[in-house]
């Protein structure tokens, strides 16, 4: 009984891999065959893009603020107080930058796309639309992808500007120490690599939470209740994938960027 | 829609970018011997479970209305998706417009789709778009210009008798409003086919008859085939007796005797086909299923 039950949830779970990687697969080509829906596109980019500014915004500044203040009694224990800077740049920049703007942009679009894509799903308006001659994936799954990845770029790059931001003000006015020095610190130690690494990791992350939000969405079943578990399930994994996907990147980027 | 508004008296708005029809009413309804419109053979599909249809065959032919009636979980609705591709069967073969549509690539699908009206059975409009959006929802993917759209936004809106609901949301509509609102949308592109499922369900007994009043005129004014599912006997019978006078711009009464030849009943039972003729073959069949549904 036991082993049935392992052999069907190991088939389900190669069946869901399998169907997510058609269903990208199809979302990413759309893009190069048209009909294209630039007027979809623009309206998801302003939704996912302006509309998930202010969280990323605040979370980049306040997560900055707190490496500064966790890292200036550590640094000053060593006599590094003067490398604050330095320690909150490359962090918001390789690290906590694009994974705090996955997680938080996921936690905002993940659920959106899925749950107002799982509605669409249960009240046939998905069925709706292929009866009228239109393709959903173009429609609603390709200009969501495509926006997410380039909105998430963006934001992240403001995250990153906010977290440096907020660890400069910590800096100076609750560490009391100096602002100038922060910021020349901070500008001084990043290397291309570092830059490189904080820009791909969006791109990714954009993808992983475009294609899990619109896939758990659109194979909704089970009315309001499924539409509720497609949420979760976009979120969850969303947020997994994007904290599993930053691992193996900085294993690859590091490797790489060695080798130079 | 300008052959909608041609039945209202209005004039006729010609576009270049739909396809023609026959428009008057006093025109001849082809014969039932033309090429079929849909044709099923030997259709089976299962979901994970027991068969929803087994070796399900008929044929829709050109003006023809076909009523396919079944108690609640039959395989109605599976039935009208697999007749436009939204469903594809497990065995069998179905010919659309005589081609097999049964293997057909989705891409290849959607052309034919828009040749085909398609009423849901709750409407399934898309509640982020204004009744004109919906209505005009295949018309604006085609680019065709704003101010043609209104018009024919109106016009479609006319022949539902829902002028008035042309910038209000779905939220804001009642159920007998919704579906004809979905009616209008289903019928703006003057299809070649109209799929109705279900379009009085759950609604009171004035606004089925409204409802059925404009299947009866799609199928009267412009012998439009169809296929509808209900499992509302009232409706199916009142399209049998009773056709849609233009001239008075409501429903009468055909004479005692004198059913519409070209409405005819499908009825299903847990999957199969049980029944496939005239509304006389049904009242006098000696199947004891559809006669204890009749009862």
């Amino acid at each position: 009984m036991a082993l049935n039950t392992i052999d069907k949830t190991a088939k389900q779970i190669v069946m869901t891999v399998q169907d997510y990687s058609l269903f990208a697969h199809r979302a990413v080509m759309n893009a190069f065959r048209p009909p294209r829906y630039w007027v979809d596109f623009l309206m998801q980019s302003d939704i996912i893009g302006v509309g998930s500014t202010s969280i990323v915004l605040l979370s980049g500044f306040f997560t900055g603020g707190v490496l500064a203040l966790q890292s200036a009694s550590t640094l000053s224990a060593f006599g590094a107080s003067n490398l604050t800077g330095r320690f909150v740049g490359l962090t918001m920049i390789r690290e906590l930058g694009p994974v705090l703007t996955g997680v938080m942009v996921s936690g905002r679009n993940a659920s959106s796309m899925a749950s107002e894509l799982g509605s669409m799903v249960v009240t046939e308006q998905i069925d709706a639309m292929r009866a009228l001659g239109v393709d959903p994936m173009r429609k609603l799954v390709t200009p969501r992808l495509f926006a997410c990845v380039i909105m998430l770029l963006f934001l992240t790059i403001l995250a990153d500007f906010f977290g440096i931001l907020g660890g400069g003000f910590v800096t100076i006015f609750m560490n009391h120490q100096d602002g100038f020095q922060y910021m020349s610190t901070a500008w001084d130690s990043l290397r291309y690599p570092d830059i490189v690494q904080g820009l791909v990791k969006p791109l990714v992350s954009g993808f992983i939470i475009a294609s899990i939000g619109c896939f758990y969405g659109m194979r909704t079943s089970g009315g309001t209740e499924g539409v509720g578990r497609s949420t979760i399930q976009a979120v969850v994994f969303s947020s997994v994938l994007i904290i599993v996907a930053d691992f193996l990147l900085t294993q690859i980027l590091l490797s790489f960027f060695a080798g130079l | 829609m300008s052959s909608i508004a041609n039945a209202q008296g209005d004039s006729p708005q010609p576009n270049p970018s739909v396809s023609s029809r026959a428009v008057s009413g006093n025109q001849p309804p082809a014969t039932l011997d033309a090429a079929p419109i849909v044709e099923f053979r030997n259709v089976s599909l299962a979901f994970d479970g027991p068969p929803v249809l087994q070796d399900v065959s008929f044929t829709v032919a050109p003006t023809e209305t076909r009523i396919l009636l079944g108690p609640a979980g039959v395989g109605k609705s599976v039935l009208l998706k697999l007749t436009n591709g939204l469903l594809r069967p497990d065995q069998g073969s179905i010919r659309l417009f005589g081609q097999e549509i049964a293997h057909m690539h989705e891409q290849e699908l959607f052309p034919l789709r828009t040749r085909i009206g398609f009423v849901f059975q709750e409407g399934a409009l898309f509640d982020s778009l204004s009744v004109r959006d919906n209505v005009a929802y295949q018309l604006i993917q085609e680019r065709v210009p704003d101010d043609v759209i209104d018009t024919r936004v109106h016009e479609a809106l006319h022949f539902v008798e829902l002028d008035q609901t042309f910038s209000l949301f779905p939220g804001s509509l009642s159920g007998g409003m919704r579906r004809r609102v979905a009616i209008a949308r289903a019928l703006i592109r003057q299809p070649e086919l109209v799929l109705y499922d279900s379009p009085t369900g759950g609604l009171d007994p004035v606004t089925s008859t409204t409802i059925i009043e404009l299947v009866m005129k799609e199928r009267d004014v412009y012998h439009t085939p169809s296929i509808l599912v209900t499992h509302r006997l009232q409706d199916a019978f009142t399209l049998c007796t009773h056709r849609f006078d233009p001239d008075l711009g409501h429903m009468v009464e055909r004479p005692k005797g004198q059913n519409d030849p070209n409405t005819t009943f499908l009825m299903l039972d847990e999957g199969r086909l049980i029944f496939d003729g005239s509304i006389h073959d049904l009242v006098h069949t000696d199947n004891k299923f559809v006669r204890e549904f009749l009862l």
